[in-house]
């Protein structure tokens, strides 16, 4: 049906997505790019010409570089395992027959439409904190010392708020995938004698493969950037300072866009790194 | 929600696009402030000041750290979005400086700019020039439970040594009932544990640079601050104070779960204020700790207005802050919520008033003030001005990961032969970066 | 795959997915409850559940404070705005992408999710300058633009796979009664691609409403979304649980009741193509 006429046609309508979204990534890119190569100081002097690679060098060589790319893996790593492994179970879970299955679905997409300013607030000061919070109180009635979640574990603290968030969308897309699963295919298997592991390892799971590289490439896109949680919880203190919270303390705390402007390049390679990686797996689940 | 109510929701979403309602208004001005409890309560009042002179004003309330982040974003890059920012004395200097924000030599008469105390006006001034009007000023000084000191069969003096704090401290401390002798804080950021340990620091001997711009944290003064104020918290403090800020602590205070909380005089207001604070009848005041080496540990702070080179409302702009800072709002909060909540340490005459000088909290608010002197604030000399910060612009970025090197030490992350070292080098790679 | 089953079976599971469900559900209930009590309360050791005074006080606060309805309307304006608009950009690519397909249409596909990687505080002083430049800062419709950017690419990609389930012997069909290139996408493939579409507006204005950088740095009072309100809650001196917890109540509501009341439509839609 690709006929010269809906070929051209197509284009045309293609056109202004990919200009907008070619504009949207040239601009500040090229902006960034150029920022990047300069020593510019807003409070002292704005900007002051081209130092080329120095604020390149500068921004790898600190110790603060390393430890940051770490943490951003740790985090996002974390996040993402928690959210297939317990978005399986839930989805199964909320896929087997029961009374008030609405409800119980509703309950656990909540979390997704919570901004992540509010869920960071929320968590932080309400359940986290180690005088007033509520884990304080329910470590203490057990007799136990309370947490101080955010200087003892804040790596776990920031991964639980975040996964608490993306929970719901993983659990979402996994169950829609669960539920197109041919069920005359299952009793198949059930007659036959397989079990229920046996059912899910080679029955299910497979079927949810594409849903799971889904929901990885999506949520990976949006965790690489996560700012919110941090700024609202630990700051970037006690390890968990992530690459975006790198830049934003290169950015706004020192007030150094130059070197910032480097740490934006830098994060653009990670995070093109880690998307190469995922796309040679989604990529050819897009072609299925 | 069927798919046709959704095309419905959607065009009417639409309509409204297209629908948009702009007021004009003869003149507004818009506000960025902080969410602390004075600058709250003066919102509520705006309405008079709208009133008297028909300026409108629009509030922008944001939450410190995202405050700061705004309106320097904004400053640095002439955005105009604000006609007075609420700054502090940090950031006052180095704008007034670089020309960005309006010199207030313009106030009236009636204002008596002279009134305003003169450690705040130095603050707030560059090369004599004032750039913002104190809103409300603080230093810092020893708020202690009277109760639990008579208890422990120990007297405060006014002016207490450090180490009588730490004794007094462990005294007071009742795991059991979950009392703690101190609380101070620990938190991240530079205006958070940041500010206190420097202002600590200094009455230890230690300084953020040598005359050269040299970080000093390899002295052996920095050590024995980390290394004391890291004992005695964990003697005495509570569990968990690497997190703890201003907040946490007012909040471990007015339960009655502090001896002493060594932080803002502003707080004085809001522990011995009944219906917040279970202890407020049993609050007694000190100045802040020393070590005999003429240096105290308080130190000295305003949240001001000031108004951006920038803004077309400039006029407005001034006839506010005129407003907001006179000895007239002062009468205008105390008529209608007592003395005790006016906002405090700006004006001479505020102290001079019998009725607000019988506070319990107002004289020795004002002597930690007058006790504060930014432009020698180390016992080694220093080439910066500030005592709780060191006014160039790089300090907000170098001392919150300082701190944060800090609060790592204090959670046990690190040992403080580590966290001096990594503050030491994060000090010196940033101010190498910045060109000193 | 609706099995029928044994009650004890089905009791079971339904104990644990309310259980389950109830503990996700959690936080948020525990931050509508405490909206309702008094600061004291809030912060009582051991905490009450339901047995309190509720009081509306803290809404009251709240209100007096800060011009709810102007932020609420804000929110819904930016995020619906940029996600129609989204849509109606999207619609005519994802179509040509799903039914004339070249050689290059997946690496359009990838390039454009791999615009989302650049970190958004890494450019926020460019994009500042820009917005002064253009004299858009504060700026509702700038907003609606930039978010309408941020969110194209999985508009795009979600759009992309609804068109690419709908079969193509249908349009042939539609073809050969003369349809042309309008009326096939008028009246054969949007009435199709309707669940796809709303299910993609769902997503997208959860997306854009949660959105909390752009929104907070580049306006002041015009176009102040939710985001912007709560940050004047965040954390204030004393007490302040309560008050947090209404201002966070009155900033989620909103979008979950929307979120309510078109879950299904949200669990049907949003495959992202993984469905086959």
């Amino acid at each position: 049906m690709a006929t010269q006429h809906s070929r051209s046609a197509a284009r045309f309508m293609m056109a202004p997505a990919v200009f907008l979204l070619l504009v949207w990534m040239l601009v500040p890119l090229s902006m960034t790019l150029w920022f990047s190569f300069r020593r510019f100081l807003p409070l002292r002097g704005g900007d002051q010409g081209f130092v080329w690679f120095e604020n390149y060098t500068r921004f790898i060589s600190s110790s603060a570089f390393w430890p940051s790319v770490q943490t951003t893996l740790i985090i996002v790593g974390g996040i993402l395992l928690i959210s297939v492994v317990f978005g399986i179970l839930l989805a199964l879970l909320l896929d087997q027959p029961m009374w008030g299955q609405g409800v119980v679905r509703i309950l656990v997409i909540a979390p997704f439409f919570v901004m992540p300013t509010v869920s960071a607030l929320v968590w932080k000061n309400m359940f986290m904190d180690p005088t007033n919070g509520l884990f304080a109180h329910l470590w203490r009635a057990f007799g136990a010392d309370p947490v101080v979640w955010l200087s003892d574990a804040p790596l776990f603290s920031i991964i639980l708020i975040v996964s608490w968030q993306w929970l719901p969308f993983a659990t979402l897309i996994l169950l829609t995938a669960i539920q197109s699963l041919d069920s005359e295919q299952l009793e198949a298997a059930e007659m036959d004698g397989a079990g229920h592991l046996s059912r899910f390892g080679y029955i299910i799971l497979p079927h949810m493969s594409r849903a799971i590289t889904i929901v990885i490439l999506i949520q990976t896109i949006f965790l690489l950037s996560i700012f919110a949680e941090i700024f609202v919880t630990t700051g970037g203190a006690f390890g968990s300072r992530t690459l975006t919270y790198l830049i934003y303390q290169r950015v706004l705390e020192s007030q150094n866009v130059g070197l910032g402007s480097a740490g934006g390049v830098y994060a653009i390679i990670l995070a093109n790194i880690v998307a190469l990686f995922l796309m040679r797996i989604v990529g050819k689940n897009l072609d299925a | 929600m069927s798919s046709k109510t959704l095309i419905r929701t959607t065009s009417a979403l639409a309509l409204c696009l297209t629908a948009s309602a702009a007021f004009a208004q003869d003149t507004t001005i818009t506000i960025a402030t902080v969410n602390n409890g004075d600058m709250i309560r003066m919102q509520g009042y705006t309405d008079q000041f709208t009133e008297a002179t028909g300026i409108a004003v629009e509030w922008v309330t944001l939450e410190e750290n995202v405050l700061r982040q705004r309106v320097t974003t904004d400053i640095t890059t002439n955005g105009g979005q604000f006609d007075i920012m609420t700054i502090g004395m940090y950031e006052t200097p180095i704008w007034g400086a670089n020309g960005w924000l309006v010199p207030l030599d313009g106030l009236s008469e009636d204002y008596n700019v002279d009134d305003i105390l003169p450690a705040m006006r130095g603050g707030l001034s560059h090369e004599g020039t004032l750039y913002a009007a104190p809103f409300y000023g603080e230093s810092s000084m020893v708020m202690y439970r009277t109760d639990l000191m008579e208890a422990a069969g120990l007297e405060m003096p006014d002016a207490p040594t450090w180490e009588f704090i730490r004794e007094a401290a462990a005294a007071m401390t009742d795991r059991e009932n979950d009392v703690n002798g101190i609380c101070l804080r620990g938190k991240p950021g530079w205006g958070e544990g940041g500010a206190f340990i420097t202002a600590m620091s200094n009455s230890f001997g230690a300084r953020w640079f040598d005359m050269d711009w040299n970080a000093q944290f390899d002295t052996q003064p920095w050590l024995d601050t980390l290394t004391f104020f890291e004992g005695m918290m964990s003697e005495s403090g509570p569990a968990g104070y690497a997190t703890n800020g201003f907040n946490e602590n007012l909040s471990l205070f007015q339960q009655g779960l502090c001896g002493m909380w060594i932080d803002a005089t502003v707080a004085a207001s809001f522990v011995t204020n009944p219906e917040d604070s279970e202890v407020a009848d049993s609050v007694g005041f000190a100045l802040a700790p020393d070590n005999g080496l003429g240096v105290r540990s308080n130190w000295l702070w305003a949240w001001a207005l000031a108004i951006p080179a920038g803004t077309q409302q400039a006029d407005a702009a001034l006839q506010f802050i005129e407003w907001a800072t006179s000895s007239d709002y002062i009468e205008l909060v105390a008529e209608n919520e007592g003395w005790a909540n006016v906002p405090p340490g700006a004006r001479t005459s505020l102290y001079e008033n019998p009725n607000y000088i019988s506070v319990p909290f107002a004289q020795m608010t004002l002597d930690s003030i007058l006790s504060a002197d930014p432009n020698n604030s180390t016992v080694e000399p220093s080439p910066y001005v500030g005592i709780q910060f060191a006014a160039i612009p790089e300090f907000a970025g170098i001392a919150s990961e300082v701190s944060q090197e800090f609060s790592a030490f204090y959670a046990g992350q690190q040992t403080v032969e580590e966290a001096l070292a990594n503050a030491q080098a994060i000090t010196s790679e940033a101010m190498e970066a910045a060109g000193y | 795959m609706a099995r029928a089953v044994s009650n004890p079976r089905k009791a079971l599971n339904t104990a644990i997915a309310w259980g389950i469900g109830l503990l996700i559900f959690f936080p948020i209930l525990w931050t509508i409850l405490t909206s309702f009590k008094t600061e004291a309360e809030a912060i009582a050791n051991p905490p009450v559940f339901l047995a309190f005074d509720w009081t509306l006080e803290n809404y009251a606060v709240v209100q007096e404070r800060s011009n709810y309805m102007r932020f609420l309307w804000n929110s819904v304006f930016i995020a619906g705005g940029s996600t129609i608009l989204g849509v109606i950009i999207a619609v005519p690519a994802a179509w040509s992408m799903a039914f004339v397909p070249s050689k290059r249409t997946k690496d359009i596909l990838l390039w454009m999710l791999s615009t989302k990687m650049l970190p958004a505080v890494g450019v926020l002083y460019p994009i500042y300058l820009l917005c002064i430049q253009l004299g858009v800062l504060d700026n509702r419709y700038a907003l609606v633009v930039i978010l309408m950017l941020i969110n194209l690419p999985i508009i795009v990609w979600m759009l992309y796979t609804y068109f690419k389930e709908i079969p193509g012997e249908i349009l042939e069909a539609a073809r050969m009664d003369g349809a042309g290139l309008k009326e096939e996408i008028l009246y054969v493939l949007t009435p199709m691609a309707v669940p796809g579409i709303a299910s993609t507006l769902l997503l997208n204005f959860i997306l854009a409403w949660n959105e909390a950088f752009w929104t907070l740095n580049l306006t002041a009072v015009d176009a102040a979304p939710l985001t912007a309100f709560i940050a004047s809650y965040s954390s204030p001196e004393g007490l302040f649980f309560a008050k947090l917890s209404a201002a966070s109540t009155m900033a989620i509501a909103p979008i979950l009741i929307l979120g309510w009341f078109s879950q299904k439509q949200l669990v049907r839609g949003l495959t992202f193509g993984a469905v086959k």
